[in-house]
């Protein structure tokens, strides 16, 4: 038998385009998701994600389909999202779930109303799910300049971030800027967000940006493992995502993010420590022994 | 032998323009624990989070060995109370610990042999040392509030406020707790500890301080901890406008 659907994607330039911006990404998304998880900002990331629509429209409108000006404009997007979300919360009643769904229904109605405006045809669904596929120059090198801002930032604050994260109160009383760090993980996760934005999609994006560290969440009891492990979950995951999608000619970016789930799965059921399989499977051994010791009881103590 | 000791002056706490903590002065010793007492609303958390540089101060200063507190934050160590945690957090006893060295390391410097020795060295005080590799949701409410002291204790810390580290614990965890403190103290440390149970302030504290509000009074728990004392700060409002049924069986 013939190996050489094995080895096709890796001759198709499109594909190695793709695969390099899928492990690039993957690792990156991998490895904040661990952030992601634990400081429970999941929901917040899917509502930052579908806000980035005006800031591209506005670009649209203004400069055209020119990849640089759609980064800005994604970009702007979103820190006035994620700004107006803290001054909202922090000056009124109003708490900060609320003032960011508020705020991202608002901005991605805006920006649907804003792209009909534009003369060009606009395919949302590209947004919401991206093109992988189409990878061009421009895009491998934000991907690139991105991953290589991000990465080394955490591996930098690692301890700062995880004093943070773990006990705000506690780090800000040994003089840790947990303010600052906290705004600067929003920034960097908007960074990566937006560069997974061509790749896979707002959508999609998300389940990069949480999937890896939910499954290492079930596997370790080890923060600097859920980054680490997480980002090569991601990568890994990724890239097999990609390529089974090749060679079973399914759309992409959804195919990653199943691939992703399912390993998610996999942990949720099997994990030695909290997998749910796991624990049904488990002897009851408490159980037979205290029963061993009442029936082992003495009647002359009763 | 003389003492160290933090010195508070003159201080006051306010959340917007209303004050929570009224121009408290104290002098409190190291090598004693000290109860912090008061109904709830007293100000016991604000003060607390005063110390730490948690809130700004609106007026008054405190100086610890002499300098200012703000030159060593690795020296005073908070301890929040249990229910702010998330003790799902993916970390085991030991890597808590470890935690508390990165006031030492500073943000990049590496794990040396005896930060490890330092480690296992507040553990053992702590008698966690078999607990370690356990995920920290997997102890019991005072074990983790012994982990929070393990911690502190790595950090090297000589000022340890505690926020009702006695709250929800039974009679045993409550002794075990009560010991690891008194150890602490016996070592030459402080230990400044928010407390609503009146009926065992006299077997665990050396001094008591009663707060509401203001400083209501001060001084060792012989001397100090009297029904009067009880009265005065459970029972007039100075700030805090609900009633307040206080715990008087002492």
């Amino acid at each position: 038998m013939s190996l050489t659907w094995l080895f096709e994607p890796f001759h198709h330039e499109f594909m190695q385009r793709a695969l390099f911006g899928c492990a690039l990404i993957g690792f990156t998304n991998g490895a904040l998701s661990a952030f992601i998880v634990i400081r429970r900002l999941a929901l917040m990331a899917d509502a930052m994600a579908h806000s980035l629509l005006p800031g591209v429209a506005v670009a649209l409108l203004l400069f055209g389909l020119a990849p640089g000006t759609l980064f800005v404009g994604a970009l702007v997007a979103a820190l006035l999202v994620a700004f107006g979300t803290q001054i909202i919360s922090n000056s009124s009643r109003i708490k900060e779930d609320t003032a960011l769904g508020l705020l991202f229904a608002c901005s991605f109605s805006l920006g649907l109303v804003l792209i009909s405006f534009s003369r060009l045809s606009v395919n949302v669904s590209d947004y919401l799910f991206g093109n992988i596929l189409g990878l061009g120059d421009a895009d491998l090198w934000s991907i690139y300049l991105i991953s290589l801002t991000v990465l080394p930032v955490l591996v930098a604050l690692e301890r700062p971030l995880l004093l943070t994260v773990f006990e705000p109160s506690v780090a800000a009383s040994q003089g840790v800027p947990v303010k600052t760090l906290k705004y600067l993980l929003m920034g960097l996760l908007v960074l990566s967000m937006i560069s997974s934005l061509q790749a896979v999609g707002v959508i999609l994006a998300l389940g990069m940006l949480i999937a890896p560290a939910a499954t290492i969440y079930l596997l370790s009891d080890s923060f600097t493992s859920m980054f680490w492990v997480g980002g090569i979950l991601g990568c890994v995951g990724s890239c097999t995502g990609l390529l089974t999608s090749f060679w079973l000619n399914l759309p992409s970016g959804p195919c990653i993010v199943l691939v992703l789930g399912l390993i998610f799965l996999l942990a949720y059921l099997f994990s030695p420590k909290y997998g749910i399989v796991t624990k049904l499977l488990r002897p009851h051994h408490l159980h037979e022994a205290s029963l061993a010791r009442w029936k082992r009881r003495d009647p002359t103590q009763m | 032998m003389s003492y160290h000791q933090l010195e508070i002056k003159d201080l006051t706490v306010s959340y917007k323009r209303v004050p929570a903590v009224h121009h408290v002065s104290l002098e409190l010793r190291c090598g004693s624990c000290v109860g912090l007492l008061g109904p709830n609303g007293a100000g016991k958390t604000s003060l607390f989070k005063a110390l730490v540089g948690l809130v700004p101060l609106e007026t008054g200063s405190m100086s610890f060995h002499g300098h200012s507190k703000s030159l060593a934050a690795s020296e005073i160590a908070y301890l929040p109370q249990r229910t702010t945690v998330d003790w799902d957090f993916p970390i085991t006893v030991r890597g808590m610990v470890e935690m508390g060295r990165y006031q030492v390391l500073g943000w990049r410097k590496r794990f040396r042999e005896e930060d490890g020795r330092a480690v296992d060295k507040a553990l053992e005080a702590m008698e966690l040392e078999d607990l370690g590799d356990r995920q920290i949701s997997a102890l019991s409410g005072g074990q983790q509030q012994r982990a929070f002291l393990a911690r502190a204790l790595a950090q090297e810390a000589h000022v340890f406020l505690l926020d009702e580290p006695f709250s929800g614990l039974d009679k045993p965890a409550q002794d075990l707790l009560a010991g690891a403190i008194r150890h602490l103290a016996k070592a030459g440390n402080l230990l400044v500890v928010s407390h609503h149970d009146l009926r065992t302030v006299r077997d665990l504290f050396d001094q008591v301080i009663f707060l509401n509000g203001e400083l209501v009074a001060f001084g060792d728990t012989g001397l100090v901890f009297t029904a009067e004392n009880i009265q005065k700060t459970f029972q007039t409002h100075i700030f805090s406008g609900s009633a307040h049924e206080p715990d008087l069986a002492v």
